[in-house]
């Protein structure tokens, strides 16, 4: 059983309220924070080795340390709560049952980082989350948690919620400020980064829900501590949406350093593939990072179990590793078509490309009309070469990584699976009797 | 802006727009357009009109353009009017892979209509959408601000049955009770 950070109180009744979560060491982390300098706070995060959760994997602690401090401006932590990639519900949920974590996590980063006033983005959607928040942020004002002079330690702090409306790319740090000013969630060109020249060009973070939760046990338990736990530079705990063809869908919060085969197989985990099917693929870390086939994702190319870290599942590059990602772990069994699932995914990118860059709002569109195409009966081996050809011309020619995330899972299905595409050309008939979708037992035959 | 403009937010709207622009720092009030399009989506019958986008704009005192080029980028503001109950059955990869597409078409059935049409009495309007965090709940629908997960045809029928039943007005994410 590996340790529970931001999950061990999850389950009590009541959590979601100031005086459960008081009564479970709730704030103790944030008192403790507001009795050191902001500079040695800065320090634990450093030490803890937290990399950030939101896909990226960037040293939280660095980051906080690149913030620029220019005499007189107002500095700001932007929480990152526009959950959308396709395969994460991390944040969401944590949101929900626990929201006085978040409230804490902001309270401790904007102390030590000197923001005053700090927001947090929530995507438009998780509209039932936002007044969950809003209860609790209301109760925290209440009790002296936030507002002026915080917990008598003479620091004010001001933290409100900003409702997002429907937007992937809002998703990326200088869109979602973009869009917390009011404008269209177009990603600005970097640098200037927003350390330097963020939310109304003033310095600022912006950090995933997971990562600012993280803070928390961090400081209760000190940098040094937390850092024990894991593999390497992958340290600490890891929460994984995990959902597909599998007996127990869920959060699940793990030790980095979990071998992949005892997450999926294991009951305490994903508890196997369901119906008594055997896995076919799986997409680790979101809908972005590369699709792997079940032997690499359970084994390195040298036979060595593949691990559940930032290290391991990118081992062997792209050519038979993935990422970790945002922890978004889709399993596929063995009747799905790879191909299909590539185009839910395509269909998404080209729906959420902001438009800005031409290889991407163009290169998404032409991906997606060829798999259709393809799915169709009317595909030619062409057309795969084709797809190749777009994707390799989209990666690293965009102001934004949704660039990459668009052409990565296209490039990963053809490497991996170019006899699918390949068969559906070749025999288009092979495509009606793959398992276009996975029928649920109980959906009647009156659909078809 | 349009003098003939007759729209007007309630006084709980009005009072829930003030708290919203109050977030943000003096001179950065257009930060607050995002929340009030939801405030006006729920005030002006679920969509967001000319007029509608026109009157945010004088609140804000920003110009029109400023509005309709934040609310054409969006997904969830509507720029047509829409049924009482907008379905949105989520049709990415994770709710794809247990099944999404068969709600759709079941639902098309049903409702004799296909996504992004009405029915004609205006009840229902059917959209699919992109992942809404829900993939370990597979699949699921929004109606609204609710979430509806774990779907079986079944659960489908319910549903639609009971806003059949009990919608009167249209349900839009932010509603008149929130605003209140």
């Amino acid at each position: 059983m590996g340790r529970k950070l931001l999950t061990e109180n999850i389950n009590i009744p009541g959590i979601q309220t100031l005086e459960v979560y008081r009564h479970h060491g709730g704030y103790d982390g944030l008192k403790k924070a507001l009795g050191m300098s902001p500079d040695a706070i800065v320090e634990e995060v450093k030490k803890s080795g937290l990399r950030g959760r939101g896909g990226a994997g960037f040293p939280t602690g660095m980051k906080w340390s690149f913030l620029a401090k220019p005499d007189g401006v107002p500095r700001h932590l932007v929480c990152n709560a526009d959950e959308s990639e396709p395969g994460t519900f991390k944040d969401r949920y944590m949101m929900e049952h626990i929201p006085h974590l978040l409230i804490e996590g902001m309270a401790i980063g904007s102390f030590a980082l000197g923001a005053n006033t700090s927001y947090i983005y929530i995507r438009g959607e998780l509209l039932y989350v936002y007044h969950i928040l809003q209860k609790a942020i209301d109760e925290a004002y209440a009790a002296g948690l936030l507002g002026k002079n915080i917990m008598g330690s003479g620091f004010d702090f001001d933290l409100h919620l900003h409702s997002g409306a429907g937007a992937y790319i809002c998703g990326e740090e200088t869109a979602l400020i973009e869009s917390l000013e009011g404008k269209r969630g177009n990603p600005r060109i970097k640098p200037p980064f927003p350390a330097i020249q963020g939310l109304w060009q003033r310095p600022t973070v912006v950090n995933n829900v997971e990562s600012i939760m993280a803070v928390v046990p961090i400081l209760k338990m000190g940098g040094d501590e937390y850092a024990k736990i894991g593999v390497g530079k992958s340290t600490g705990t890891k929460l994984i949406s995990a959902c597909g063809h599998i007996n127990k869908p869920g959060v699940y919060e793990i030790e980095l350093g979990l071998p992949v085969e005892e997450f999926i197989y294991s009951d305490e985990y994903c508890g196997g593939i369901r119906n008594g099917k055997g896995l076919k693929a799986v997409v680790a870390g979101g809908s972005s990072v590369p699709i792997l086939p079940k032997d690499l994702i359970l084994k390195l190319a040298n036979g060595e179990p593949r691990l559940m870290t930032y290290e391991s599942l990118s081992d062997g590059g792209f050519i038979t590793g993935t990422m970790l990602g945002s922890g978004g772990f889709i399993v596929m069994d063995e009747d799905t078509s790879v191909v299909k699932n590539l185009y839910t995914f395509t269909r998404f990118y080209h729906h959420e490309s902001c438009g800005q860059c031409s290889p991407c709002r163009e290169g998404t569109g032409w991906m997606e009309k060829i798999l259709h195409k393809i799915l169709d009966g009317h595909g030619t081996l062409e057309d795969v070469d084709l797809l190749w050809d777009i994707q390799s011309k989209i990666e690293g020619k965009t102001i934004c990584p949704l660039g990459e995330a668009a052409a990565w899972p296209v490039a990963s299905a053809i490497r991996h699976f170019r006899n699918e595409f390949e068969e559906y050309v070749n025999n288009p008939s092979s495509i009606k009797k793959d398992n276009h979708y996975y029928r649920l037992n109980n959906i009647s035959s009156e659909v078809a | 802006m349009n003098n003939e403009n007759k729209l007007k937010f309630s006084d709980d709207a009005l009072a829930l727009s003030e708290r919203m622009v109050n977030r943000y720092p003096e001179g950065k009030q257009k930060s607050a357009l995002i929340p009030l399009l939801h405030i006006a989506q729920a005030e002006f019958g679920g969509w967001l009109s000319s007029d509608a986008m026109d009157y945010v704009a004088s609140i804000l005192k920003i110009t029109s353009i400023e509005v309709y080029e934040v609310a054409s980028f969006y997904s969830m503001f509507n720029l047509k009017p829409v049924g009482k109950c907008v379905i949105e059955v989520c049709h990415t990869g994770p709710c794809w892979l247990l099944g999404s597409d068969d709600i759709v078409k079941y639902i098309e059935k049903k409702l004799s209509i296909k996504a992004g049409q009405t029915t004609a009495d205006g009840m229902f309007t059917l959209k699919t959408v992109e992942c809404l965090a829900s993939c370990g709940t597979a699949p699921m629908m929004q109606i609204g601000e609710k979430y509806h997960e774990n779907l079986t045809l079944t659960k489908v029928d319910e549903i639609i049955h009971e806003c059949k039943a009990t919608v009167v007005e249209h349900v839009t994410h932010w509603t008149k009770k929130e605003i209140r």
